[in-house]
């Protein structure tokens, strides 16, 4: 492991926070030690050996931070501490903890580095360790960015290793033997003589020795669970038997059901309401207005959603551009202006000069507005008693949460617990907060009780910070068979900043790396080749969507790739290959033409097949879609996907969230879209975002490579190329070129 | 009023017009059946009358005729069903949110098809969305289910 990779990894263990080089402000203040949070509350006789995992007499707790909305993040985390604890996690109590500052995520803010992914130089790897020191300023507890398991993948390991080493130092201790005499297995120390000690037994002892800290990590052949397959996710049974406890199921003997309305001009605000016919229905306690609209706290929550349709609100009108016609309008306005100008993170060759002689191959394109929808609408119980505030939610993001419940309170931020609960989803959704904001307002009105908020469907759709609609256009210029220029310009609102503002009250300057993310980094070398962000003004705000920027950069990038291939005569999966410089990314490529007896866009008359790559949060994927055109419309026949994760560390759960990611990505490129009249989205209910459904789902296939030398997550990777390669593969199928998506607003499917 | 549940009996003080969904979750804390629409376009809220799967946010209470069973009656982490230990077996679940309803659907499906094609699947299943996207895993553990109930 590199130098910088051994510091930081260090630096996480003994509590300081030096990371390689240390510059100015971020060093005092990184170095400052960071509270243990498990530290508070512990009861005579028990130890917190690491913030990882807890040992009590009564058992083990092995404490996972970041949130499992779904992509198995509580599995992978407990599985990556068994591992070097040697214990069976099933035996373990899993815990997502209370948040708290030690949990920093170093791997989400290091992917917002300005170096691309597969840059793996000296330089690009010191840039995003030293990113990681904004991390822990800002205290970002949050889980995004398909980060869990490359900040845990060493930080957990060592967890677990550090733990077992003191247990056992412990028992060496007590026994008057040297640790090198001792063994562990599955939750014991075992002794010269076979006799064995529980770690639970040794608890009290461990707390009273320093941490072992300097143990080596197992060699990944020693692993008992990681890359094994088949590994069992921890919570199955429970999501097969209906007793998995998701927020919205918390049940309380005292409890009170809320919902809420808000302006569907999000952040707009109240204007006036009626809530004489409301107020007079059955089990209504309370109609009480907030912030971002009125809410009804009943005593169930279908009566609080018939109280709430009842109500007649007046909505304040905000000046931002109110029907799609005018957003999109907006968005064009700003693309190519260069007031709007953000940036420009790849510029090689001379672009201009090349487009400047030959013919120019022109193309416009554009995404909408998607909105998250997890299956679970969004939910939070809040109890306020006594100056203290307690907070069960879903949440990516627990310490915002934590900060904006103690404002609005008015306590301090001590005085607020958050207790994250199993989510149904997310997508990114949970990155908001807007629904526990009004829980807490809402349980102000009756303290000392517990109050469950929860979002109708109608209202989720509606007040879901979505994804960013934005447009693009591509220029560019082949020769000889060959692609040789390619200029790309997205214009989009700006997100990453605005998200990051609304959480923090913090201004993050400088550009928004989102509105390129998935087009700018890609490892394609074109002798001119270039990519430019333009900011277009804040309308409707938006926020990150599953594979964030590059869910539309995919889109863009890839298809107008295609296009230039086309245009140039040669094959597309050739001439990506031959484009790309990466060896990881080219294998890929390679793998996937293998997989699917690649011999062409054609596969006789009225099918095609399309191929598409992205590579996001540092995962190369590659896709390959057939489809046939038949007289119903377009059917996807069969996907052939391969990715990079560079270990495979759960090979049953990658396959999920490849497969997964693969549905979502196309579903939504086939269907769609969030449009606005009025200031409101047009969409409010399944029946009409559909998305994918079962009799739809092509058989899917996957190989995962490990070429890559950094491990990696995969709850995002698979979304970006699936829409491309859908649209390649109409236009192999039909000769239609859709630049634009959702796909049914040119194309009909089966 | 009156209702049966899993085989208990329940008596309810509620309007008649109350979906069965609300009832179950809010009066009588049967939470494994789940809200996701509110207008049977997610089959999240699917549970068993007289073994006949009905979406339960569409069915007021007052027209309730039947015995419920969800997903709490259909198996038990000590017994499962069938189609739960398919389930597991494939390890169909994400985020879990869509399954109870997923899995009621499948067992109403195979107890009236025992073997049934994957259009057949197709056809019953696609009234059941799944954000996560667990469909393939969820048409192999039907199929793996309904050959245990044959064996079996
Ligand atoms: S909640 Fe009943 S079908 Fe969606
Ligand atoms: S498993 Fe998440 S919605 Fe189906």
């Amino acid at each position: 492991m590199s130098r910088v990779g051994k510091i930081a990894r260090r630096s996480f263990l003994i509590g300081s926070a030096a990371v390689a080089g240390g510059v100015a402000f971020g060093v005092y203040l990184a170095k400052k030690p960071i509270p243990n949070p498990l530290l508070e509350g512990l009861k005579e006789g028990e130890a917190a050996l690491t913030p990882y995992v807890k040992i009590t007499q009564e058992g083990i707790t092995l404490i996972t931070p970041r949130a499992d909305k779904g992509q198995g993040a509580f599995s992978i985390q407990a599985y990556l501490l068994a591992e070097e604890l040697d214990i069976d996690p099933a035996t373990a109590t899993l815990s997502p903890g209370l948040p708290g500052q030690a949990y920093f995520n170093g791997a989400v803010l290091a992917e917002g580095s300005p170096k691309p992914a597969y840059d793996e130089g000296f330089v690009a790897e010191t840039l995003r360790s030293f990113m990681s020191v904004p991390a822990k300023i800002f205290a970002v507890q949050l889980t995004g960015g398909s980060s869990t398991v490359p900040d845990g993948f060493d930080k957990l390991r060592l967890a677990g290793a550090v733990a077992r080493e003191t247990l056992k130092e412990a028992a060496a201790r007590r026994l008057g033997l040297s640790r090198a005499e001792l063994k562990t297995e599955a939750g014991h120390v075992i002794l010269p003589d076979g006799s064995r000690i529980a770690y639970t037994d040794l608890a009290a002892e461990a707390a009273q020795i320093d941490p072992i800290e300097d143990v080596p990590l197992r060699d990944p052949s020693t692993w008992r669970y990681l890359g094994k397959p088949g590994l069992p996710r921890l919570d199955m049974l429970r999501k097969c038997t209906g007793t998995e406890v998701y927020g919205i199921d918390l049940t309380f003997d005292d409890m009170l059901y809320a919902t809420v309305r808000a302006n569907p001009a999000i952040g707009a605000g109240l204007a006036g309401f009626d809530a004489t016919a409301a107020g007079d229905m059955r089990g209504v306690e309370q109609i009480v207005a907030i912030t971002s609209g009125v809410g009804v706290i009943a005593n169930n929550t279908w009566r609080a959603f018939q109280a709430a349709e009842a109500l007649e609100i007046d909505w304040i009108t905000p000046e931002t551009p109110g029907t799609s016609a005018e957003i999109f309008a907006t968005l064009e306005q700003a693309l190519g202006n260069p007031d709007a100008y953000d940036h420009c993170q790849r510029d090689e060759g001379d672009v201009e000069a090349a487009l400047a002689s030959g013919e120019v191959i022109e193309a416009a394109y554009r995404i909408p507005y998607l909105a998250h929808a997890p299956l679970e609408p969004m939910n939070a119980v809040v109890r306020i008693a006594d100056g203290q505030v307690e907070i069960w939610t879903g949440t990516q993001i627990p310490l915002f949460v934590r900060d904006r419940a103690a404002r609005i309170a008015g306590v301090a931020k001590d005085q607020v617990r958050v207790y994250v609960q199993p989510m149904g989803g997310s997508f990114g959704h949970r990155l908001e907060m807007t629904h526990v904001e009004q829980a807490v307002e809402l349980a102000l009105a009756v303290p000392g009780r517990h109050l469950k908020l929860t979002w109708s469907r109608e209202e989720d759709m509606t007040h879901d910070y979505p994804r960013p609609a934005s447009v693009a256009r591509g220029r560019g210029g082949v020769r000889d068979g060959q692609v040789a220029a390619f200029d790309l310009s997205v214009s989009q609102s700006a997100m990453a900043p605005e998200w990051f503002g609304r959480l923090s009250g913090m201004t993050l300057p400088g550009p928004d790396a989102s509105i390129t993310t998935g087009s700018w980094d890609q490892p394609f070398a074109i002798p001119d080749y270039r990519v430019t962000g333009y900011r277009a003004p804040t309308m409707v705000p938006v926020s990150s969507w599953r594979s964030v920027g590059a869910s539309g950069n995919g889109f863009y990038h890839d298809c107008f790739l295609d296009e230039l291939i086309f245009a140039a005569g040669a094959d597309p999966l050739a001439e990506r290959i031959r484009l790309c410089h990466h060896d990881p990314s080219r294998k890929v490529l390679e793998a996937v033409g293998e997989m699917s007896g690649w011999t062409g866009p054609s596969l006789g008359a009225g099918r095609g097949r399309g191929v598409a790559f992205c590579m996001s949060f540092g995962v190369p994927c590659a896709q390959v879609v057939e489809v046939t055109a038949t007289d119903e419309g377009i059917r996807i026949d069969h996907v052939h996907v391969v990715v990079d994760v560079g270990r495979v560390l759960d090979p049953s759960n990658l396959e999920a969230q490849v497969m997964g990611g693969v549905i979502f990505g196309l579903g939504h490129a086939m269907n769609c879209e969030l449009t606005y009249a009025d200031h409101r989205p047009e969409q409010e209910n399944f029946y009409d975002y559909e998305a994918m459904r079962l009799y739809q789902v092509p058989k899917i296939d996957i190989r995962a490579l490990e070429n890559s030398p950094r491990i990696r997550g995969i709850g995002e990777p698979a979304v970006p190329p699936a829409a491309p390669a859908l649209a390649n593969a109409i236009f192999a199928a039909t000769g239609q070129r859709i630049r634009e998506l959702p796909l049914s607003r040119h194309v009909r499917f089966v | 009023m009156k209702l049966t549940v899993n085989g208990t009996p329940y008596e309810v003080d509620v309007e008649p017009e109350m979906p069965l969904l609300w009832v179950l979750r809010d009066e009588l804390g049967i939470t494994g059946v789940k809200y996701g629409c509110g207008v049977a376009a997610c089959g999240a809220c699917t549970v068993h009358v007289d073994g006949v799967a009905l979406r339960s946010c569409q069915l007021a209470v007052g027209d309730l005729e039947g015995e419920v069973t969800t997903i709490e009656g259909l198996g038990t982490p000590e017994a499962l069903h069938a189609v739960q230990a398919a389930w597991v077996a494939h390890q169909v679940a994400q985020c879990g949110y869509c399954q109870s309803g997923q899995m009621m659907q499948a067992a109403a499906l195979l107890a009236e098809v025992p073997a049934p094609t994957d259009a057949e699947i197709d056809e019953a299943m696609s009234g059941n969305l799944c954000r996560c996207g667990t469909y393939p895993r969820i048409r192999a553990a039907i199929h793996t289910a309904a050959n245990t109930l044959m064996e079996g």
